[in-house]
């Protein structure tokens, strides 16, 4: 089992969501966080002084998944959330030693 | 199915109908009722006015009424026959006498003019409200409450300190206003003879508004001039905000209301020292100020800056080597409302100060009243984007009222076009005097107010001086002919504005510098560092203004360019600023 995180842009969220869910997700989590990576911030002035956007929103989406569908679940979102610019993201996909289902107690993929 | 649904509504609607109708009928039947006795209450009428003589007729009246007297009158959707001579009370319609209708007229006259003045002031009112929103918009949104809050408390606290004392040290002397028929109780001014010179210090009638102040035009004139100080005494709060302890908020509110802005407004406009510098000293009409630049707005302004001095700036606002770091309001959208809101109030701020619905002048006044605010509005708009590539909203709103408040008082003496340039003009100043005041002298004023008000308010009453172009004000301050400024032939009427400017300036500022000093060691005025941290609405007011949306970080912004400076001075040791 895999775990996916991805950071994309807040406004590509429903467009990732919709692929994720054709290569057969069923379920996900989200956050709306805020970060910087290669795009840094921008500078803004307010009455004169300036001020650093340092921490841009993004959102970030996390998937649990069976190892087989992580190549398509990462292309699927290489395609909808991918504009070019700086800013568009990052997946990180790491190990997932186990996974519960609360309410049966199913464990592993079953509970996936 | 649906022929029978369709079939019930139309019983319905139908019964519905049929309800309404009787209820027409009912209501018209009544109403028929009610306009009976009219014409026969309208035969007895006059005759009380009468002599005993015709009692007896007055007794037959009801009987003889519906067919003697005059028809009823009928219903008049043009309006061409309501208000006619008939409604004119007089012994003899048929031979009115001269006195009658004088009378009738003037008693028009000043009912036109309390109707204006009251609505004016009900208007004025309104612009705490626009205070409140201007402020809180430019703060943030852990201290919202706590800003809102202030600039609410103060509308009740600040009318409380003018109705005790207020009021009777402003206008306590100010004798008759003519305009509001005479307010003849007000008659009683301290004044002190110094040099062979008269020099009016304050009013001493209408404390409490008592018995010996009774009268229909002092209360016109208390309302009037209640809600003008209120606006002064809310102007303070933006440039204090976010760091200004409650308890000191409040010995503020009461100071103001009920000395310094009286004190100042009976010099101007109490019949005071200022207002007779023309009489006594020949220099033009002696300060003139319409609406209240100086009265209302420098002073507010002077205040705003001798707090904001005394109580250091905001954590964080400066770097450790001076510069200034932006902490961004967190509601831009209740700001700009905020001001559309005041240039709304400001249509009876400048034009009910003629305190006169008949003084026709009020076109002029209400016309070069939003003539300035566009003006103010555009140039700092321009010069924003010039400066800094983009219209930064909050500037835009700050050159809007920067505009209002220096037409506040030249706005019944000079024209459409000079108007624009006195806008322009503060559009210009206010974008610069803010930069100064944050970064020369290092005083921390979130919303402009010292900018706005302070300094824009010196420039209205300058501007009149310069700019009064000798057509209206003829025996203002009790001085023949019209007020004329520097441009068009009185240098003196110039010399008197820049001795108003001057004394409100070193007035306001030493009395609220020592009085913050003073509150300082009894209570403090400052927040503790922990509370202005967190934000104020807690600590201070038990109630966040926003529950559900509460992250409360150090600065409130997402991170600031410059390194903040990490922890402040204490409270009672603000950061130094130049004074």
């Amino acid at each position: 089992m895999k775990k996916l995180e991805a950071i994309v842009r807040p406004h590509v969220l429903d467009a990732v969501k919709t692929a994720l869910q054709e290569v057969g997700i069923v379920g996900m989590t989200i956050n709306e966080v805020k970060g910087f990576g290669r795009q840094k911030g921008h500078t803004e002035t307010y009455r004169g002084s300036e001020y650093k956007v340092e921490f841009l929103p993004k959102i970030k989406i996390e998937v649990a998944l069976a190892d087989e569908m992580v190549d398509a679940a990462v292309e699927a979102i290489l395609k909808t959330a991918k504009t070019g610019k700086f800013g568009d993201g990052k997946v990180f996909v790491s190990a997932l030693d186990q996974v519960v289902r609360i309410r049966t107690g199913e464990r592993g993929e079953a509970a996936l | 199915m649906l022929r029978s649904m369709s079939r019930s509504r139309l019983v319905r609607s139908f019964a519905l109908g049929a309800t309404i109708a009787i209820g027409v009928f009912a209501l018209r039947t009544i109403g028929a009722r009610a306009q009976e006795p009219s014409p026969s209450a309208a035969a007895v009428a006059p005759a009380v006015t009468e002599p005993a003589a015709p009692a007896a007729t007055a007794s037959t009246a009801p009987v003889a009424a519906p067919a003697a007297a005059a028809t009823p009158k009928p219903p008049d959707p043009t309006g061409a026959i309501t208000g006619t001579a008939a409604d004119v009370a007089v012994k003899d319609p048929a031979n009115p006498t001269i006195a009658e209708v004088m009378e009738t007229v003037g008693h028009n006259k000043i009912s036109i003019n309390f109707v204006w003045t009251l609505l004016a002031g009900f208007l004025v009112m309104f612009m705490q409200t626009g205070f409140a929103m201007v402020e809180t918009g430019f703060t943030r949104a852990k201290n919202a409450a706590h800003t809102f809050s202030m600039n609410y408390m103060v509308y009740p606290i600040g009318m409380f300190g003018y109705w005790v004392c207020g009021f009777a040290m402003q206008m306590g002397g100010v004798g008759a206003v003519a305009a509001l028929g005479g307010t003849a109780p007000l008659n009683s001014e301290f004044t002190i003879n110094l040099f062979g010179h008269a020099f009016g210090l304050m009013g001493t009638k209408g404390f409490f508004m008592g018995s010996d102040v009774y009268d229909v035009g002092v209360y016109t004139l208390f309302l009037f001039q209640m809600v003008f100080m209120d606006t002064a005494v809310t102007i303070p709060t933006g440039a204090m905000a976010e760091r200004w302890k409650w308890s000191s908020f409040l010995c503020f509110g009461f100071f103001m209301s009920m000395f310094v802005y009286p004190l100042f407004g009976n010099w101007v406009w109490g019949g005071g020292w200022l207002s007779t510098l023309g009489k006594e000293f020949g220099l033009g009409h002696g300060h003139v100020d319409f609406a209240g630049s100086s009265v209302v707005h420098m002073v507010g302004g002077m205040a705003a800056l001798a707090g904001a001095i005394v109580l250091g700036p905001r954590i964080g606002k400066y770097t450790k080597d001076g510069k200034p770091v932006a902490m961004p309001g967190h509601h831009i959208p209740m700001a700009l409302v905020g001001t559309l809101i005041l240039a709304f109030g400001w249509f009876g701020f400048n034009p009910g100060s003629t305190l006169a619905g008949t003084d026709l002048r009020i076109s002029v006044v209400a016309t070069n009243t939003m003539l300035a605010g566009t003006g103010g509005a555009i140039t700092s708009m321009i010069y924003m984007m010039w400066r800094f590539g983009k219209p930064d909203p909050s500037m835009m709103a700050n050159g809007m009222l920067a505009g209002l408040v220096a037409i506040t008082a030249p706005c019944a003496f000079v024209t459409a076009s000079v108007s624009m340039l006195i806008g322009a003009i503060s559009g210009v100043l206010v974008c610069v005097a803010v930069f100064f005041v944050e970064g020369t002298l290092k005083v921390d004023d979130p919303v402009g107010a010292i900018s706005v008000h302070g300094v824009n308010g010196a420039w209205g009453v300058l501007s009149l001086g310069l700019f009064a172009d000798g057509k209206y004000g003829d025996g203002w301050n009790g001085v023949p002919g019209t007020v004329t400024g520097l441009f068009y032939g009185d240098a003196r009427q110039f010399f008197a504005q820049c001795i108003g400017t001057l004394t409100c300036a070193a007035f306001v500022f030493t009395s609220f510098y020592l009085f913050f000093k003073l509150v300082d060691v009894l209570i403090g005025n400052r927040v503790s560092a922990e509370v202005e941290i967190a934000g104020l609405d807690l600590p201070e007011m038990g109630a966040l203004a926003y529950p559900e949306f509460e992250i409360a970080t150090s600065t409130g912004s997402s991170g600031a360019l410059p390194a903040p400076t990490p922890m402040p001075a204490p409270a009672t040791a603000p950061v130094p600023a130049k004074g």
